[in-house]
């Protein structure tokens, strides 16, 4: 996009848009200080946006920190993954009712709530489109996921400042946000409150900026704008190896680096349900006492679970150094031959959110070391 | 006209145990009726006054083996009953009283009792399954209300119940809880632990005390290690380890690991 397709949005303007977004049926999600950390949550305003706020992570350490600044888009990954809402820990999939002899089967309505996600980084946007190929293309898309994702209005937010897991510019996925959203913000502090340098990255995108900004920008707050992303794309916090990683992984089946993951790792499961692309789900029934009413749910899965694996006679992955080298032997190397590109956007979550701070990129950079 | 299929007969029986896991069945109050209407309550003394004797299609067993009269006892149970499923920390892994496992249960009893000589006890707290086979066991001390109901339901239904054997941390991310251990350095039991409880204590802000026992492939080495770098000492780690489930395996063997001879920290 070109530089006098940009404009100033203030932050009254960003408070227009969410109340915009508002009036036109959105479910307007940002994110939020929650819990000790940011989550993603409705919000009606940016008063309820993290101001002042920032975080600290490391492998296994997550710590929220004062800015010493008033940005509202400070701080870095957030706690969670945006596929919370558009593919959520748990979906009905249908349920069975009986009268008597007759059976009936209740096929689940498609959702009709349309989410507008405030604050999308680049790599959360790099996951959505990897799971728009997962889940929406092929010949078993979940019609959920693809309605939920149909509605979707995105702001995206270019980062500031890179967080001690980060690494999407090593993964090619970040620190700027190239496609995949409606709007795109890049925060630049000021003595009055920040003021926004923004491009529309869609025509509903374009037409709601048109009403919220103040003017178009001016070549200095472009280039300060850009000073900012590539400040960001130099200070990664980590970096993943720059390898043929497709290669790496599947010479290396037998690298005794496995057996020295198998002993840190817990096999609890929580890289998977932070990871941004992780998608896999199992499906769980449930019946009522008499017998009577009966549902299906479609549940978050972990392939670090025994019952990930289980086929007739035992779980196929029982080992945790199995079960890791899957995870990652997938995530980084047959993702591609499946769905065409790395599963990995260099979100760290992984990193912070393990319980012993298990590093995807050290484990990596040990294999390397042949 | 056919007759009336008979209703599934359910016995509760109770041993070493403070009774708290069939209360879990009392407290199902939105359900007992539902559960009444299914299925025959044979034998609760907990709840009812009548007793059908004979056999029984689903047995729940709370509580643990500690005297030879209950190891005969179990036997007996089993031989009646079709499907026995334990219910509640006592029964699947010996229960908080299965301390004396790591001590001599004569100096307990000269502790508590005034005349111990009168008190005729095993000197180790077993599981149900150490003695019998066991078709089917429920964790958590106490258990948990939704898998109690979900395993009876199933067993009427004739299906797999859902009960899954993963750790509470999938538990903490499908409710979206923020992690006390990596967001706060609170030590937390609940990568070992298996789900069951919805994530209590984390929910609470607090770390998992490990009430469900051990999860399916725990690492509790590798957690100890960490928990260590977030503070805790060698006693603290040990009864970290040793407390609800004490003797479930994973979590003795890591718990002598604390011992005063053993420790290498």
């Amino acid at each position: 996009m070109e530089p006098e397709d940009r404009v100033i949005v203030a932050i009254a303007g960003l408070n227009a848009l969410i109340g915009a977004l508002d009036r036109d049926g959105y479910r307007v999600l940002g994110p939020t200080v929650r819990d000790g950390v940011i989550a993603c949550g409705d919000i009606s305003g940016v008063d309820e946006l993290p101001a002042g706020w920032s975080d600290e992570q490391d492998g296994g350490r997550y710590r929220l920190t004062r800015s010493g600044a008033e940005t509202i888009f400070g701080f870095t990954s957030g706690a969670q993954a945006w596929k919370r809402f558009l593919h959520p820990p748990r979906q009905r999939l249908w349920r069975a009712t009986r009268d008597g002899d007759r059976v009936r089967v209740h096929a689940e309505p498609a959702p009709d709530e349309r989410f507008a996600f405030i604050g999308v980084r680049a790599c959360d946007l790099h996951a959505i489109a990897i799971q728009d190929r997962v889940l929406t293309e092929g010949a078993y898309p979940d019609p959920f996921y693809t309605a939920r994702r149909k509605e979707l209005f995105i702001v995206a937010v270019n980062c500031a400042r890179a967080g001690g897991t980060c690494f999407c510019t090593s993964m090619g996925t970040g620190p700027a946000a190239t496609s995949g959203f409606d709007i795109a913000l890049t925060e630049l502090p000021g003595e009055g409150g920040s003021s926004f340098v923004a491009q529309a990255g869609s025509p509903r995108g374009a037409a709601l900026l048109r009403d919220v900004a103040d003017r178009p920008a001016t070549a200095e707050e472009c280039a300060a704008a850009e000073a900012i992303v590539a400040r960001t794309a130099a200070s990664m916090g980590r970096a993943m190896p720059d390898h043929d990683l497709r290669a790496l992984l599947l010479d290396n089946p037998d690298h005794p680096r496995w057996d020295d993951v198998a002993d840190r790792c817990l096999t609890c499961g929580n890289c998977t349900m932070v990871c941004p692309t992780c998608f896999c789900t199992t499906t769980e029934d449930s019946a009522d006492l008499s017998g009577t009413e009966s549902t299906r749910t479609q549940r978050w899965e972990s392939c670090f679970t025994m019952d990930f694996s289980y086929i007739h006679g035992g779980s196929v992955r029982a080992s945790s150094r199995a079960r890791y080298r899957q995870w990652m032997t997938h995530k980084l190397a047959t993702w591609i031959d499946q769905f065409g590109t790395s599963g990995c956007v260099g979100c760290g979550r992984c990193i912070t959110w393990c319980p012993v701070g298990i590093d995807i990129t050290e484990e990596v950079a040990a294999i390397a070391q042949g | 006209m056919t007759p009336t299929p008979r209703k599934p007969r359910l016995a509760v029986w109770k041993f070493a145990s403070c009774d708290g896991c069939q209360l879990s069945l009392l407290d199902c109050e939105d359900e007992l009726l539902d559960i009444a209407a299914a299925i025959d309550i044979a034998y609760f003394p907990e709840a009812a006054r009548g007793v059908i004797r004979g056999r029984y299609d689903l047995s729940l067993v709370e509580g643990s083996v500690t005297t030879a009269h209950d190891a005969e006892r179990i036997r007996d149970i089993r031989a009646r009953s079709r499907v026995l499923v334990t219910i509640g920390a006592c029964a699947t892994a010996g229960g908080i009283q299965a301390l004396r496992n790591f001590a001599d249960v004569r100096d307990y009893a000269a502790a508590v009792y005034p005349d111990p000589a009168h008190i005729d006890t095993l000197a180790t707290s077993t599981p149900i399954a150490d003695h019998v086979p066991v078709d089917f066991e429920l964790r958590g001390c106490p258990v948990s209300k939704r898998q109690l109901v979900e395993t009876i339901a199933a067993h009427l239904a004739g299906r797999r119940p859902v009960v899954p054997a993963h750790s509470v941390c999938i538990e903490c991310k499908l409710r979206g809880l923020t992690c006390v251990m990596v967001a706060r350095g609170t030590p937390c039991l609940g990568p070992v632990t298996q789900a069951g409880c919805g994530a209590i204590c984390p929910a609470h802000d607090r770390g998992c005390y490990g009430c469900f026992g051990p999860m399916e492939t725990p690492n509790a080495a590798a957690l100890a290690e960490r928990a260590r770098e977030l503070g805790l000492g060698q006693d603290e780690l040990r009864r970290a380890f040793r407390s609800f489930n004490a003797a479930a395996p994973a979590f003795r063997e890591e718990s002598e690991r604390h011992d005063d001879q053993n420790d290498q920290g």
